[in-house]
């Protein structure tokens, strides 16, 4: 079987598994990584929402292949360590807005909230109503509302 | 500690019986023979005192406010002999398995918030679990009918409040010390002298050496600091973390991945499958195994199940709605109406007539089904979220041929529900491929399947005829006709249990549980509701609400057309016609704050409803903007349409534990009402349902998010509990689809409103079932 090597949370991983297969059954089903969720493996629910080299995307529609040693993939659980913190900004702000509800949605929410903020950021201004309306990450739940609250909140601490 | 197995001897102290006392209310409970603190306390006694059926009268449409369905299911855990118990241990904290299914509702929160109260004892000190499959239970293990809360209120306080006056006897020792002197705050007992004692301290000097039975006093509600006070929810942390752990999240040994190729249309068969040896040798493929629902594959990681799922060549035979579509459904329907009967009552009475279709809507949560199995020889484990662990349990059981000892079902945190892990689909498939397997799986539906074969919502007519005159509602009649709701999941279990004892003669299951659950909250005259079933082979069960959303729907459209004829304002209509004054209270709350009549521009509007239901009621204002530089926003692959603007919603439910929680439901409620009313409904075409993705199921999404969300949680109108997890659903999707109607000035009558529109998607082939997972993710990383 193909070798693959990335760093994940920090740390350099190899697995071996066939290339075609998507990242987010490496990480889950090889590496016993499981804050990325499925919820449709097609990317449109948008619950294994991860970041590679800081941006957002989904783990469940890209190819291990795809994926090149000195790319930094970060999942849920290694979001604090990316300031260095026990929780990220954006976590705290999930807490103190008690955002979840069943809780299955909420890493990808998080992860997408951080990247949303950044994208932002990138072209010079702070996350906005309008921004939030392009999220794509479903909850069923229904905690939509919470949702914009703590990201417009989370936004204002790092 | 396994204190539920321990009979307990009848060492009675003196007590008296729990509801013969005047003020000060004693309950009887167990201290249990343990290493440490262990008391336990009867499930059911919370029902004591609940209306005796017999009371209700015979008028059926007032039943509900008596004796509803909620009553019923906690009437049914009367004769159980089941306990629950609290354990305190050593290092102060207290655990709690709970005979109940959390699935995002916040039950865990909030019964660790009972507990803390009467153990005084910090929330953050208290851990609840979920319980495994409990037999002994007999119907006390099932979560649904917003029932959860209710029905443990008060054995859960019971069983602190014993471990409580037992530690205070222990500290009362130690401390050398009147018991009546001691103070308690946090986990801590002081007495006079200064002198203290930690509860983990005395968890074990607390220990019972035989199990006795024992009388505690609850708090008086005016004594209460924790219960009615807004908290987080415990497991927030490890949501927002991502260590909670779900059923596919568990790592049990050698449980490969597993998923099963399924047929074209709805529960078609398997004739035959072409080429098992070739898939069988595909990459990190383990096993293939023709089962009764399709045919299941194993291997390594669910990437290489669907690749194996979609090179599997299977010849399908039909299913059991092949041919159907919606408008065959419809027609059967409607030719199964039952007929309305009033006869013009008024020379001068005018008639309302109005029907209402309610599309087939797809009650799948984000964790799709699933469940880990481990079945052996003489042996069964099972892993999976169930809200009905016993049946599921004696389902597995008989569908192994194992006695349902040698079966264990562990209940894991599940992602939601919405009435989908009433059942038990995926833990009996897993049981049946493990077993044809010879091996542990860890079973998923792909998301694909999960709307196309999963259970729905059944597609449904409500037809309504009303009377009025001289400015009064004379006559209300209600038809609703549905395609059979599947209730096996032990809720049939609990009625034949229960009906004898209702004043519903002999009504079918599901036309009982139509009975329960009506209720009116308007005085609409000489009054009827009927429910007709045709039975159509489609996977159902209940969505957030059983019929309550669709029949508020269909009822509060009737009003608005009523008060229009009438030529009276249409919250002053519900304002004359309201029955309750907690009703009233609610409707008078959110015109209050949503400016009931603000002017609004032209092509915005704004709709009121009410809905009373499990001793509770709650009301919904919205506002709809359907101008078209609103409707023809566009978001790629996304439902756009009409967007609620604003939501303001009062509710009342009694006494709310916790109403942070309660507010996160109404939330939750309200978004599943907008979708149920604007968006989110499924096509049957041959056989078949064409939705396949959360981007052809229009679930409410943040571009359709109402910006302003205003939720109001009553004062304590009583001294328990309600329900609160289906109740928004049918007073939102009511009050936007009045909005609608206001805004459009047509009064819609099919849901979604935009199921007849041009299909917002293309729809993905049924063969293979699912589809392969897109490989350019890394192109729209943002």
């Amino acid at each position: 079987m193909p070798e693959h090597t990335f760093i994940l949370n920090g740390k350099p991983v190899t697995v071996d598994v066939e290339d075609d297969v998507r990242l987010l059954w490496v990480l889950r089903d090889v590496l016993g990584v499981t804050g990325p969720k499925y919820g449709c493996g097609l990317g449109v629910c948008q619950a294994c929402t991860s970041h590679i080299n800081g941006k957002a995307f989904n783990p469940c529609s890209v190819p291990v292949k795809s994926i090149r040693p000195d790319d930094e993939i970060t999942t849920i659980e290694g979001l604090p360590a990316t300031v260095g913190k026990d929780l990220h900004p954006m976590q705290e702000a999930w807490l103190e807005h008690d955002v979840a509800q069943c809780g299955y949605c909420q890493p990808g929410q998080i992860m997408a909230a951080v990247a949303k903020v950044k994208q932002a950021r990138a072209t010079g201004r702070e996350i906005t109503e309008a921004d939030l309306d392009e999220i794509r990450n479903v909850c069923r739940c229904g905690t939509y509302h919470r949702i914009r609250e703590a990201i417009m909140a989370g936004a204002q601490h790092f | 500690m396994d204190g539920h197995n321990r009979l307990p001897q009848e060492q009675d102290e003196a007590a008296p019986h729990p509801h013969a006392g005047v003020g000060r209310r004693r309950f009887l409970g167990y201290l249990l023979a343990a290493p440490t603190l262990a008391v336990a306390a009867q499930l059911g006694e919370a029902a004591a005192g609940t209306a005796p059926a017999h009371a209700a009268p015979a008028s059926l449409p007032e039943l509900t406010k008596l004796f509803d369905f909620n009553d019923m299911l906690t009437d049914a855990a009367l004769p159980t002999s089941g306990f629950i118990t609290i354990e305190v241990h050593a290092d102060g904290t207290a655990s709690f398995a709970l005979p109940r299914a959390e699935v995002g509702q916040g039950i865990t929160t909030s019964t660790a918030m009972l507990i803390a109260e009467e153990l005084d004892l910090p929330l953050e000190k208290i851990r609840v679990t979920l319980a495994d499959a409990r037999p002994e239970l007999l119907f006390n293990q099932l979560t649904g009918g917003s029932n959860a809360t209710i029905s443990t209120y008060t054995p859960v306080r019971v069983a602190a409040a014993i471990a409580r006056k037992r530690l205070l006897e222990t500290a009362a020792e130690v401390l050398d010390a009147e018991m009546s002197t001691l103070t308690v705050k946090a986990g801590v007992v002081t007495a006079p002298n200064g002198r203290s004692a930690t509860y983990g301290s005395l968890a074990e000097k607390a220990a019972a050496l035989k199990t006795v039975r024992v009388a505690a006093d609850l708090k008086p509600r005016s004594a209460f600091s924790v219960i009615g006070t807004p908290r987080n929810r415990i497991d927030a942390l490890a949501s927002v973390t991502g260590r909670k752990k779900f059923a596919m999240d568990l790592q049990v040994p050698g449980a490969f991945p597993a998923m099963v190729c399924r047929p074209p249309t709805v529960n078609g068969t398997v004739r035959s499958v072409q080429n098992l040896d070739a898939v069988r040798a595909m990459p990190g493929v383990t096993d293939v195994a023709v089962i009764s629902t399709g045919v299941a594959v194993r291997a390594r990681t669910f990437g290489q199940c669907i690749d194996a799922v979609r090179a599997l060549k299977v010849a399908w035979g039909p299913g059991t709605a092949e041919g159907e579509s919606d408008e065959t459904v419809l027609r059967e329907l409607k030719a199964a109406e039952v007929p309305l009967a009033v006869p013009p009552l008024h020379v001068l009475a005018k008639t309302v007539e109005a029907t209402f279709t309610f599309h087939f809507a797809s009650n799948s949560a984000l964790e799709p089904n699933c469940a880990v199995a481990d079945v052996r020889q003489d042996r069964a484990e099972i892993w999976a979220s169930l809200k009905s662990p016993i049946v599921a349990k004696e389902k597995i059981a008989a569908k192994l041929g194992l006695p349902p000892g040698a079966v264990t079902v562990h209940v894991t945190e599940g992602g939601g529900s919405f009435g989908r892990k009433l059942f038990f689909d995926a833990a009996l498939e897993a049981a049946e491929i493990s077993r044809a397997m010879g091996k542990p799986v860890k079973l998923m539906w792909h998301r694909t399947d999960e709307f196309r074969q999963g259970r729905t919502h059944p597609m449904a007519t409500s037809r309504i005829r009303a009377t009025h005159a001289l400015g009064k509602v004379l006559t209300y009649e209600q038809r609703h006709t549905s395609v059979s709701t599947d209730f096996g999941h032990g809720l049939g279990e609990i009625i034949t249990a229960s009906a004898a004892k209702l004043p519903v003669g002999d009504l079918a299951f599901s036309e009982t549980i139509f009975t329960l659950t009506q209720q009116t909250p308007y005085d609409l005259g000489l009054h009827t509701q009927f429910l007709n079933e045709v039975d159509k082979g489609f996977n159902t069960g209940s969505m957030r609400g059983i019929y309550s959303p669709n029949v508020r729907c269909a009822q509060e459209l009737v009003l608005d057309r009523l008060a229009d004829e009438m030529g009276k304002d249409r919250l002053g209509l519900r304002r004359q016609l309201i029955k309750d004054d907690r009703a009233r209270a609610v409707l008078d709350k959110v015109a209050e704050r949503g400016g009931w009549g603000r002017e609004l521009p032209s092509g915005m509007a704004q709709g009121i409803a009410v809905h009373p239901e499990y001793h509770g009621v709650v009301a919904v204002l919205a506002e709809i903007d359907c101008r078209p530089q609103t409707t023809g926003r566009h978001v790629p692959d996304a439902c756009t349409g009409p967007r609620v603007t604003r939501v303001v919603c009062a509710v009342d439910v009694g006494l709310a534990i916790n109403p942070k929680g309660l507010e996160a439901q109404m939330m939750g409620g309200i978004m599943d009402g907008i979708a149920l009313t604007l968006t989110s409904g499924l096509h049957l075409k041959d056989g078949a349902f064409l939705e396949g993705s959360w981007d052809n199921y229009f679930y409410t999404r943040q571009w359709n998010t109402p910006p302003e969300l205003d939720i109001v949680v009553m004062p304590p109108s009583s001294e328990k509990p309600g329900g609160a997890g289906e109740l928004a659903v049918g007073a939102a999707s009511a009050a936007v689809a009045c909005a609608y109607g206001a805004a459009t000035g047509t009064m819609p009558t099919t849901f979604p409103v935009n199921h007849s529109g041009p299909l917002g998607f293309e729809p993905l082939p049924t063969v293979p079932p699912i589809p392969q997972s897109p490989a350019d993710g890394l192109d729209r990383a943002y």
